[in-house]
């Protein structure tokens, strides 16, 4: 020990050696895969904020002459049934995809707070009954929930945000009240109760916050997640109508023609799992980040 | 007789780091030889080696390398029938060794059955080997999974698996750790039955006493260099290099006492310090009493066991009242009530004359600044998010943290990553109570989990400290240190304690550290207090059987003379 050979002093004791912390074995491999992922989350964000930009053509411009065009240099992705562009629908269908996976989160991990943080921190009694709706909503197929909830409501962008974001609640719903409760119980809780600070001070500032940090990672795999849920109910036709350009809805019409116009069901295809794979990579990447750095 | 295990120049180093240096050593048939490091000093690598058992990534030189066969050209088949049938090798923490899943008899049988023992004398044996390392109705234990036994009968279970093939040598790596005293004693006497029986032992640990108990020859391991190696006498009684020294001299014990372990000169603190954190003038009679305390729980199965029993204690201001006992003794269950976390289920505990239990939390909580813990786990007791200037922060009373200076609202990587260059640094208060554990103001912004052991526990420290309290709790605050560092974390509270004035309640299984800082000590067993006095009478004039079984458990005769 240095400590020992060479008295420290009192300001730093060079007592034994530091932890080293876990290397990052960032392979080159692994960055490759990350920076491309990152690529493509780049670019379908782009083409979610401004389509424009990146096809300047407008989506729904039909034009019967060049129906059924294959990929050339005028259309990349080819043409549809009515000669509208593939590319450009493929850009300007990103916004609504996008927003459809980001608001489905959005609702499922809002459901799931509140039940989480219910069953967490409620009685016994409390948290019996939310687990046991969580139960009952896992144990629910749902596909048949968001069926359910367009055959009630009607097929619009709102219901199937809706629908897959109840779908997706009950599993964010189990990680948040295990997580209350695991944190609930851990060391540096007690250490603040001990400390004499106020249950909503430890609750905001201890509980909270450690409690929701393993849903960051979650949340960008299950972005993707539900882009795909939502791209499955615009494939059955159960979201948003034609001719607006949306991924699922565009499989579903490309499905009719894909004999005679693959290009119609590739691209957007394609695109779908580039997007939710290369999101995919970044949630691990985020989750290997944080577990090397401060979490234990 | 020509040595059964013998070393020469052994080097061997991981990735290109040498981590054990020019070792030399060798063992005589009969012979006990103790190796003696602190954690990271290549102890338990130098034993693996002689086992070739340290894996592919290490590279292993010597000018000779022998355990009957030449280790260095040895192949793998020879190297197996080596393990378990030459050398016997006791891995250390027994607790975790063993596999969950198997029966223990069946762990054992294994090595009978890789080394070719017929399938129906197996059975019999691993009863003769069970009962041999002193496990009390084998028959039935051989039935059992590890977790079902307790962490002694685990070890002796490994002890059984390493004879199990009659080898000549027995290595064991720290085969005590973790083991409550009594325990230690059965354990270390079947090594030296094993002994007597003309076996050789490495015994490998981190334990001085428990080394001098055993070993006809010693090695003291440091940094993976080998700075003293003698005969056991004459290396504890007449240390020559100054680490040794330095070692021995950190040992805490009954001789310590009011004198320092570590070589760290003492703590100067200024007077601005000493009357920020100085504890409030204190009211008159003990600060803290707890009566006739017990605290039942309902165990899953329904039945209800008692784990504290009519503890009844006083703490006088600036004095160290020590709880000694062995797990499950009751004794962090008797801090918990002192700290007002856990409910007495009967009696009641005092803070400066007042009701401390059986009160609602929101009268308890602004008095609670009054009494700090310092934790066994300082790294679970902080908040993974927050660096030390915040978890530091976080410990000062609101109305002493001006707002401007208060905790930066984001902690964590990404509230690192945003706070630039216009951030505020940590706050005076902040500052201070690191020099107070002598730290300096740059560990503020340093994360727990890049700090070493002895260091986060100055954290812990300093974190008691932010509210200026009169009682300090420590809970086995050293047990998980090396010996050098818990010389200098002890040295550290006794500065501080001589400075501030602070009463600790001082919570260990350590008998060595108990006496060494306690003026009063108290002795549980089974949750109830067995004895109590000063230290030097429960220690030198023990009572109570118990008391005496601990103290004469304590291996260290020759440490006390040589004082």
């Amino acid at each position: 020990m240095t400590a020992l050979a060479t008295p420290p002093t009192t300001t730093a004791p060079a007592e034994d050696r530091p932890r080293a912390r876990r290397p990052r074995s960032a392979s080159s491999l692994r960055s490759v895969s990350f920076w491309l992922a990152a690529l493509v989350v780049a670019l379908v964000l782009l083409a979610a904020i401004a389509p424009g930009l990146l096809a300047p053509q407008d989506p729904l411009e039909i034009s019967l002459g060049e129906s059924f065009d294959a990929p050339s240099l005028a259309h990349v992705f080819g043409t549809d049934q009515s000669g509208r562009d593939v590319y450009s629908r493929v850009v300007h269908g990103a916004g609504q995809s996008l927003a459809i996976g980001l608001g489905a989160t959005a609702i499922g991990l809002l459901g799931a707070v509140v039940l989480g943080l219910l069953g967490g921190l409620g009685g016994r009694l409390v948290d019996a009954s939310v687990t046991r709706v969580i139960e009952v909503l896992y144990a629910f197929p749902g596909i048949l929930l968001a069926l359910i909830l367009i055959a009630v409501y009607g097929s619009s962008a709102l219901t199937q945000m809706v629908a897959v974001g109840v779908a997706t609640m009950p599993g964010y719903a189990r990680m948040v009240r295990g997580q209350v409760l695991a944190v609930k119980s851990s060391l540096y809780v007690e250490a603040a109760r001990s400390l004499g600070h106020s249950p909503a001070r430890i609750l905001r500032r201890t509980i909270l916050p450690n409690a929701f940090r393993p849903l960051t990672v979650l949340v960008t795999l299950g972005v993707g997640q539900a882009i795909v849920w939502a791209a499955a109910l615009g494939f059955l036709g159960m979201g948003v109508q034609p001719p607006t350009a949306e991924w699922g809805a565009m499989l579903n019409a490309g499905r009719t023609y894909i004999q005679q116009a693959w290009w119609m069901d590739f691209f957007p295809g394609i695109t779908i799992v580039a997007f939710t794979l290369s999101l995919t990579v970044l949630g691990r990447h985020l989750q290997r980040s944080t577990d090397s750095g401060a979490t234990r | 007789m020509s040595a059964l295990i013998t070393a020469e120049n052994l080097s061997v180093a991981f990735d290109g780091t040498e981590v054990v240096h020019d070792v030399s050593l060798s063992l005589r048939p009969g012979s006990c030889l103790g190796i003696v490091g602190e954690s990271g000093s290549g102890k338990s690598v130098t034993a693996r080696s002689l086992l070739g058992l340290n894996g592919e990534r290490a590279s292993v030189t010597a000018t000779r390398l022998e355990a009957g066969v030449d280790l260095l050209r040895a192949t793998p088949a020879e190297l197996r029938s080596l393990r378990g049938r030459r050398i016997g090798y006791v891995l250390q923490d027994a607790l975790v060794s063993l596999d969950p899943l198997r029966r223990v008899g069946a762990e054992i049988a294994e090595a009978l059955r890789v080394h070719g023992t017929p399938r129906g004398e197996r059975e019999g044996r691993v009863h003769e080997l069970l009962a041999a390392a002193g496990v009390p109705e084998p028959e039935l234990r051989a039935r059992q999974l590890p977790s079902e036994l307790s962490g002694g009968l685990r070890q002796r279970a490994l002890i059984a698996a390493a004879l199990a093939l009659d080898p000549e040598v027995l290595i064991a790596d720290e085969p005590t750790t973790a083991l409550d005293v009594t325990v230690q004693t059965q354990i270390l006497s079947l090594l030296e039955a094993s002994l007597a029986e003309g076996r050789a032992i490495i015994l490998i640990s981190h334990d001085l006493a428990v080394v001098e108990r055993l070993a006809d020859e010693v090695l003291v391991m440091k940094d993976g260099r080998v700075v003293e190696q003698g005969p056991t006498s004459q290396v504890l009684s007449r240390p020559q290099d100054p680490y040794t020294r330095r070692l021995l001299a950190a040992v805490p014990s009954a001789r310590s006492r009011g004198s320092r372990l570590s070589d760290v000169p003492p703590l100067e603190l200024s007077a601005r310090d000493r009357s920020a954190l100085r504890s409030r003038p204190a009211a008159d009679g003990p600060l803290l009493e707890v009566e006739d305390v017990s605290k039942r729980y309902r165990g899953p199965d329904g039945r209800e066991r008692t784990v504290v029993r009519d503890v009844s204690f006083a703490l006088e201001a600036g004095e160290t009242l020590g709880i000694v006992g062995e797990s499950g003794s009751g004794k962090s269950t008797t801090a918990q009530i002192a700290l007002g976390l856990t409910e007495p289920s009967a009696g009641r505990a005092l803070l400066d004359g007042q009701a401390w239990s059986g009160i609602p939390e929101r009268l308890r909580r602004p008095r609670r600044r009054r009494i700090s813990m310092v934790p066994q786990d300082p790294l679970g007791s902080f908040d993974p998010r927050w660096d030390v200037g915040r978890i530091i922060a976080d410990a000062i009373p609101a109305e002493e943290a001006p707002a401007g200076e208060a905790p930066s609202p984001r902690g964590g990587r990404w509230g690192r990553l945003f706070r630039g260059a216009g951030s505020r640094g940590p706050s005076e208060r902040v500052v201070e109570l690191l020099e107070a554990v002598g730290l300096g103001e740059g560990y503020a912004r340093r994360h727990p989990l890049s700090l070493s052991g002895g260091q986060r526990q100055r954290v812990a420290i300093a974190r008691a400290l932010a509210t200026a309290p009169e009682i300090l709790v420590l809970d086995e605050p050293v047990s998980a240190l090396d010996v050098s560092i818990q010389a200098q974390v002890l040295d550290l509270l006794a500065d501080l304690q001589k400075a501030l004035g602070t009463a600790h309640l001082f919570i260990s299984h350590d008998l060595g550290v108990v006496h060494h800082v306690s003026d009063r000590v108290l002795v549980m067993q089974d949750g109830q207090v067995v004895e109590q006095g000063t230290a030097d009478d429960v220690f030198f004039r023990p009572r109570h059987p118990y008391t005496r079984e601990l103290v004469d458990a304590l291996p260290h005769p020759t440490l006390q003379e040589t004082a």
